[in-house]
């Protein structure tokens, strides 16, 4: 290490590891995870956001998991809550709608009205 | 850098390997592979969370779930539940002393919610071998903000204002420390880490240099800045195993990323740190006597002045400050002795961290702004006493301290306070007793350590400590003998006065102070013969109650040496010439017939 730039660079790069255990307002996205959500896929949809996530240097963002919902037809389900807004709950997600979901509502805040199922 | 969704964290302070934190991060590292998630999770291994008696323990963020007392068995449930689907396991979270409600969220519960965290700010939180993490805290930013845009002067006035006092016993200003160090003639010049944490009970610096070396480090250079020194040493005991490894490893990183070393960030400023591993004598905390060890002489003390900011180690101007103190550095240098001052009171800024033992629900290590009173620790912070007993005294620094009762419960702890209670701040032991506790034994206890613990060195401290145990022992024992108490508070005055270091000066502080607020506790040892308290095994005896007694027989039963004889259904007796009052009789009686007195 060099000079100040230099560690400041280090820390900008190592607060990615500190992101999930700080306080403060995250992006979440929630994953049903229950019996029905893993037979539906959604540990290949949760593999997916997570590459997607890493791809974009999107280290702020909290991936929690949930239970069924009750609403098994329609598993994978994946909640998205953006800071201050309410929850978008999307259908079917495999991983192409993953990837798209992360891409266009969690980087450009607009929702894909099409997968919506209830908000 | 990878992502993971989750992160665990593992407490690794020496609290918790004790009660077994390894055995649990290995079943988690396995099990988590087991589950094929071992892309999505990672185990962190931190340092000390401050919540000893609930270890191991572990956080899983980002929700921030605290889970206490975890075995290897729970393990599998915890990633099979938690970690796979999402669920809490309830049976292993936290709960509340006084309401039993189960909180799962770690900043929700009082012991953390309570506390102001400036010197603890990373343990618990970082991985302290890791120095990337250190650094994602803006670990050496206080470094490199003292090095490119402030002169040493601008250094120490900053420290000045912040009002810091030396959070290792005796409470002299920091800063001027600094400039005394830094004004006095000679080129060559010595920073000195003293981590020779020696109160029985304290705790708090060995937590700080396993759970965030880097920090000590950091405030060392800074330090070397300030007063013109280019080499520091930190003198740790050798009882501290994982603090020194941790130290070692975390000097080896600093040095490879150049934040030890020559030209520092560029500035052409040159420091390096050494350890210095100490046998782990109690005198080798009074800093004349930590010189002369690190000097590879006996660690006996000096007479003061000179001061070693004068003539410290190797006869060259030495600055000296406590792990605690130093820990406090990188932040006040950061932020700004503006904000520093916003905590604490008048004339103790800043933050405490109390190590909280003896009875008390939630023991551990509490940070807390200065000013806050015995009563909040203990109830609103700590969980209050267990069992519902009554608070009865708490001894604050340790063996050179002194006892706080119920009627000090309100006042604010800083510095001044607590002196003029008889008392005194030291290192933030804490030690809080209930009524079960006697006041001559508690005083006896620490004489004993510190009687032992003298280095021998001046008269009135080796003898004259020696000589109030003999009458303590006797007293617990029952053969107290009137002038016994005038006989303890004239040797107590002699010793303080003419002892050469502050080993001797403070070690009569627990009986004096005792004295001061339960000195009927010593005349009903020597008059009556008795212990008010019941712990004095000597001074009590076993009665069985004839009204209550059934004679069921249990209690001859299980007498370990047949003290007690008795027809059944009519009262039963205990022989005193044989009973050894272990106080079996009394635990088992189901008719709470047995009393002692």
């Amino acid at each position: 290490m060099k000079s100040l730039e230099d560690l400041r660079k280090l820390r900008d790069s190592a607060r990615q590891m500190m992101h999930l255990r700080e306080g403060g307002e995250k992006i979440r996205i929630v994953i049903g995870m229950g019996t029905c959500g893993i037979a539906a896929g959604a540990r290949e949809t949760l593999a997916a956001i997570m590459q997607e996530l890493e791809r974009l240097n999107l280290f702020d963002v909290a991936i929690t998991q949930t239970g069924c919902a009750g609403l098994c037809d329609q598993e994978p389900l994946v909640d998205v809550f953006l800071p201050g807004q309410p929850r978008v709950t999307y259908g079917q997600v495999d991983e192409e709608r993953a990837r798209q979901i992360i891409g266009e509502h969690v980087v450009n805040g607009r929702v894909i009205e099409k997968w919506v199922v209830e908000r | 850098m990878a992502y993971y969704r989750a992160q665990v964290l593992v407490c690794g302070g020496a609290g918790c390997i004790s009660s077994g934190c390894k055995a649990v991060q290995q079943a988690l590292i396995d099990e988590i592979a087991k589950a094929g998630i071992s892309e999505e999770i990672k185990v962190i291994e931190t340092g000390c969370i401050g919540t000893c008696e609930l270890g191991p323990v572990l956080v899983v963020y980002p929700d921030g779930t605290f889970y206490q007392k975890v075995r290897p068995k729970d393990v599998q449930e915890i990633v099979h539940e938690h970690l796979l689907k999402g669920r809490i396991v309830p049976r292993l979270l936290y709960r509340d002393p006084l309401t039993e409600k189960t909180i799962p969220e770690y900043s929700k519960i009082d012991f953390f919610a309570g506390q102001t965290r400036i010197a603890l700010r990373n343990t618990g939180l970082i991985d302290p071998c890791v120095i990337e993490e250190y650094i994602a805290r803006d670990g050496y930013a206080a470094l490199g903000k003292a090095l490119a845009e402030m002169t040493p002067e601008q250094v120490i006035d900053e420290l000045v204002e912040s009002g810091l006092r030396g959070r290792g016993g005796a409470g002299f200003s920091t800063g001027l420390k600094w400039r005394f160090t830094a004004q006095a003639a000679g080129d060559e010049k010595y920073v000195v880490c003293n981590a020779d944490e020696g109160d029985p009970g304290a705790f708090m610096d060995r937590s700080i240099l396993e759970g965030d070396p880097h920090s000590i480090i950091e405030a060392m250079a800074i330090a070397g800045y300030a007063i013109g020194s280019s080499q520091g040493y930190i003198y740790v005991r050798a009882e501290y195993p994982l603090a020194v490894a941790n130290l070692q490893h975390a000097i080896e990183q600093a040095r490879q990323y150049n934040l030890l070393g020559e030209n520092i960030f560029g500035t052409g400023f040159n420091f390096d740190v050494e350890i210095r591993v100490g046998a782990g004598a109690f005198v080798c905390g009074e800093e004349t006597a930590l010189l002369a060890s690190i000097e590879g002489s006996r660690g006996e003390p000096r007479p003061k002045p000179p001061y070693p900011s004068d003539m410290g180690l190797w006869g060259k101007p030495t600055l000296i400050n406590n792990v605690e103190t130093l820990a406090n550095i990188p932040p006040i240098i950061l932020h700004g002795a503006q904000w520093f001052n916003q905590f604490g009171t008048e004339r103790s800024k800043g933050t405490k961290v109390f190590a909280v033992a003896g009875k008390i629900n939630n023991t551990g290590l509490v940070e807390v702004p200065m000013g806050i009173t015995l009563r909040e620790i203990i109830y609103d912070v700590c969980g209050g006493i267990p069992g519902g007993k009554q608070f009865k005294a708490a001894q604050t620094g340790g063996p050179s301290g002194g006892c706080l009762t119920a009627e000090h419960l309100d006042v604010p702890l800083e510095y001044d306070s607590l002196a003029s209670l008889g008392s005194m701040m030291g290192s933030g032991g804490l030690i809080i007793m209930d009524e079960d506790t006697c006041m001559v034994d508690i005083a006896r206890f620490f004489l004993d350590f510190t009687q032992d613990e003298s280095c021998g060195k001046c008269t009135p401290c080796r003898i004259g400590t020696k000589r109030m145990l003999e009458i303590l022992n006797r007293l617990t024992r029952g053969e107290g003998k009137e002038g016994d108490i005038e006989t303890l508070e004239a040797l107590a005055l002699n010793i303080k006065q003419s002892s050469l270091c502050g080993l001797g000066q403070s070690a009569p502080n627990p009986v004096l102070s005792t004295l001061r607020y339960f000195r009927s506790e010593y005349e009903a040892h020597i008059k009556e013969k008795k212990c008010p308290a019941g712990a004095c095994q000597a001074l009590i005896t076993y009665v069985i109650l004839a009204e209550r007694c059934r004679g069921c027989g249990i209690c001859a039963r299980i007498c370990p040496v047949e003290a007690v004889s008795g027809q059944p259904r009519s009262p039963y007796q205990i022989d005193r010439e044989k009973c050894i009052k272990c106080g079996i009789c009394m635990e088992k009686c189901p008719f709470d017939a047995i009393t002692k007195h």
